[in-house]
């Protein structure tokens, strides 16, 4: 553990809590020593009336975006899908590749806030809130396309089971029906997941309001919540269960997303290692994200202390072991293909990697099977600049996957005669990048009302939060408590 | 950040929302309050109240105290066993749907008449279970979801817009570092000095007795 010279308070300031040390927990929360200081950190976020300048530069730049989504939208409902470049036989392009790039990014929420909370991972607390908003954000970006690619907007609610004039129902033996309930299944359990987990810090923000407008608007959304333990009770009850039905529901939800592919005949897509692929590859993009979002966020809102080294040299682990996941999917693709005997098969692999579309072949193994590789040494995943680089790439990455996926198998398949190749117009790119305006007004007005931190959880975490806390002072963890055990009133 | 070590007399307490004129005492009390520094404290203080044979009393923490449950005896909910029905519903609703909508020519009335329309896809059979499957599995989870959160927030009686605690200034630390004890003025055994001096025999230190607004909510 590297730590600084003692600070005004007397105490050592802890600045890099990744080594690995047998029979003892590295700190968690680090330089914190009281539950107010939490509170006092976490909250402050929310309720400074100075916003950093840093956010207002990120606000403009994603409202801008959010500007150029709704126009190209509009241009698209008033004019028709013929504004994009898609065209028989890459029926699908751009829009189902961000689809796809999202809904993969919405996976790393909930699996920090449920796989790991099944895992008694408790390295968790400091980075799911962040994620699990995140989360939500992104499958709402991933909405936008299959609503707005099905030509007729108005007539999207065709996609659900309600009684319409031709008095026709969905198919549900169609795997695109089984993506309509497991992204809004997705959608809403994570939100209320979320929000759940929200509550006890909502009412944390309500008790610390001063204005009129805060206590009201906090007040509402807290619920009543006053932390009794009757209620704490059913609460932690509640969460395990949410957890316990999320962790299969992540997974069905990519698995599900894969079928779109993995059910047709077509070479390329009809494989069945797409589920396990693809929900690999959305932990890999999603994790990357959190970094993304993580880096940047910890340093402008002053929350090193609670989204600590650790927690980003974890997650890097987390993209090291998907990444490497994804990059034997893609080995064994290759494998299969050769080893089926399909020609048609080979041919759309071989065609992958040296057809028309090898520059991007070329950049989705670049950035997702050999930059990840790199997080096997110590020192590039405690780097920030480093880690937040690879991160930009590994998203850039999965993005191209996505596209080799669908596009280079819809553009040669079977008949030459029909081949394609497939060239984005400036709508394609205004939709692309006006989805990252939207994610990313989200992120930032959440990051500027909400609680980004799990409050409550991060204290449950903390030494002191044992009820022996203290008691026990010739354990190992005696040295490293005893300065806390003096109550200090003096927060920084 | 500062701490009030002192403890504060009981009849006053002026400062709390809401009392802008006239006589506090008008209105009814509600319980008594009482504060507390860290978990352990919390939790010794609640083993005593249970011995001392309260019932109608309660611990607000600021964060779910390990051991609490067990210290103040509460009995394990039945929010699995709810949402172990509600899947099991779910499994059933989708099935239900699938079937119907894709695989019978039924005319049934759910608010409107609807028909089924049975789809013959590339000569599966009309039940065809390996395709119902994955939205069976989805509304499963969906209903179980639901039935967790609205079932907890329903049986904690949230939410609710207010509560006599809030009515204390010293209550709102609750959220953040303070741990309290409260006991209810309907406790049969609740008897205001009696009952002050044990909070304060605990440990505590500060007890503060709350007001209540509205009583006739809490008559039942």
């Amino acid at each position: 553990m590297t730590t600084l010279p003692a600070d005004g308070f007397g105490r050592e300031r802890i600045v890099d809590n990744t080594s690995e040390t047998p029979g003892e927990r590295a700190p968690l929360v680090l330089n914190m020593d009281t539950f107010g200081e939490v509170t006092e950190k976490v909250a402050r976020v929310a309720e400074t009336p100075r916003t950093p300048i840093a956010w207002y530069i990120g606000f403009a730049g994603s409202l801008g975006l959010l500007g150029l989504l709704g126009f190209c939208i509009l241009y698209l409902i008033f004019t028709g899908v013929g504004v994009w470049g898609l065209n028989t036989p890459v029926a699908w392009a751009y829009d189902i590749t961000n689809f796809v790039f999202w809904v993969g990014i919405g996976h790393a929420g909930t699996l920090i806030s449920a796989i790991l909370f099944l895992f008694r991972q408790n390295w968790r607390t400091g980075v799911n809130r962040f994620a699990e908003s995140m989360t939500i954000f992104a499958v709402m970006c991933a909405g936008i396309f299959p609503g707005i690619h099905v030509g007729r907007v108005w007539c999207v609610y065709w996609l659900f089971p309600l009684p319409n004039q031709m008095e026709m129902w969905p198919q549900f033996r169609s795997p695109l029906l089984w993506d309509v309930f497991a992204v809004s299944t997705y959608f809403t359990v994570s939100s209320l997941f979320w929000y759940t987990g929200m509550i006890p810090d909502l009412a944390t923000l309500r008790d610390r309001a001063k204005g009129r407008i805060r206590q009201l608007a906090y007040g509402l959304f807290a619920l009543g919540w006053r932390g009794s333990n009757r209620h704490w009770h059913r609460y932690e009850r509640a969460y395990l269960l949410l957890a316990a039905l999320s962790t299969p529901l992540v997974l069905s939800v990519h698995s599900v997303v894969s079928f779109d592919f993995a059910t047709s005949q077509l070479p390329g897509w009809h494989t069945t290692i797409f589920p396990p692929y693809f929900v690999a590859g959305a932990v890999f993009s999603g994790f990357a994200m959190v970094v993304t979002l993580a880096v940047p966020a910890r340093e402008v809102f002053g929350l090193k202390n609670l989204i600590t080294l650790r927690h980003l040299d974890n997650m890097n682990k987390i993209v090291l072991v998907t990444g490497s996941m994804v990059g034997y999917a893609y080995a064994m693709e290759f494998f299969i293909a050769w080893y089926s005997g399909a020609i048609y098969e080979k041919f759309a692999f071989i065609n992958r990697a040296f057809g028309q579309y090898w520059w991007a072949y070329a950049i989705m193994v670049s950035c997702n099977v050999i930059t990840p590789q790199l997080f096997w040494f110590k020192a590039i995943r405690t780097s920030i600049p480093i880690m937040f680089f690879l991160s930009l790439v590994v998203n850039i990455g999965m993005w191209f996957e996505r596209f080799v996926i669908i596009v280079t198998s819809l553009a040669n398949d079977f008949l030459p005669s029909s081949w394609e190749f497939f060239t984005p117009t400036w709508v394609d790119i205004g939709t692309m990048l006006g989805a990252f305006g939207l994610f990313f007004t989200m992120f930032l007005l959440f990051c500027r009302f909400l609680p980004m931190i799990a409050i409550a959880e991060v204290k449950m975490i903390m030494p002191q939060a044992d009820p022996h806390h203290g008691e026990h002072h010739d354990d190992h963890h005696a040295h490293e408590d005893e300065p806390s055990a003096a109550p200090t009133g003096d927060a920084p | 950040m500062t701490s009030t070590q002192t403890t504060i007399p009981t009849q006053a307490p002026g400062g709390a929302p809401g009392i802008d004129t006239g006589d506090p005492d008008l209105r009814p009390a509600y319980g008594l309050i009482a504060e507390f520094e860290s978990p352990g404290e919390v939790l010794k203080a609640a083993e005593e109240v249970r011995k001392a044979g309260y019932r109608w009393w309660d611990c607000c923490t600021p964060f779910p105290v390990h051991g609490l449950d067990g210290a103040m005896g509460i009995k394990p909910t039945i929010l699995p066993i709810m949402v172990f029905f509600a899947g099991m519903t779910g499994t059933i609703a989708a099935f239900i749907l699938q079937a119907f909508t894709n695989a019978s020519s039924l005319s049934i009335w759910a608010l409107v008449w609807v028909t089924g329309y049975p789809y013959l896809i590339s000569g599966k059979p009309m039940i065809s279970m390996p395709a119902f499957i994955p939205v069976m599995f989805e509304v499963t989870i969906l209903f179980s979801a639901l039935t967790t959160v609205f079932g907890m927030f329903t049986m904690n009686g949230l939410p609710r817009l207010h509560h006599p605690l809030f009515n204390s200034d010293r209550f709102r630390k609750v959220t953040d570092d303070r741990f309290f004890v409260v006991i209810e003025a309907r406790d049969p055994k609740y008897f205001r000095s009696r009952t002050e001096a044990f909070l304060e025999s605990l440990g505590a230190t500060a007890v503060e007795e709350v007001r209540d607004d509205d009583m006739t909510e809490e008559m039942d």
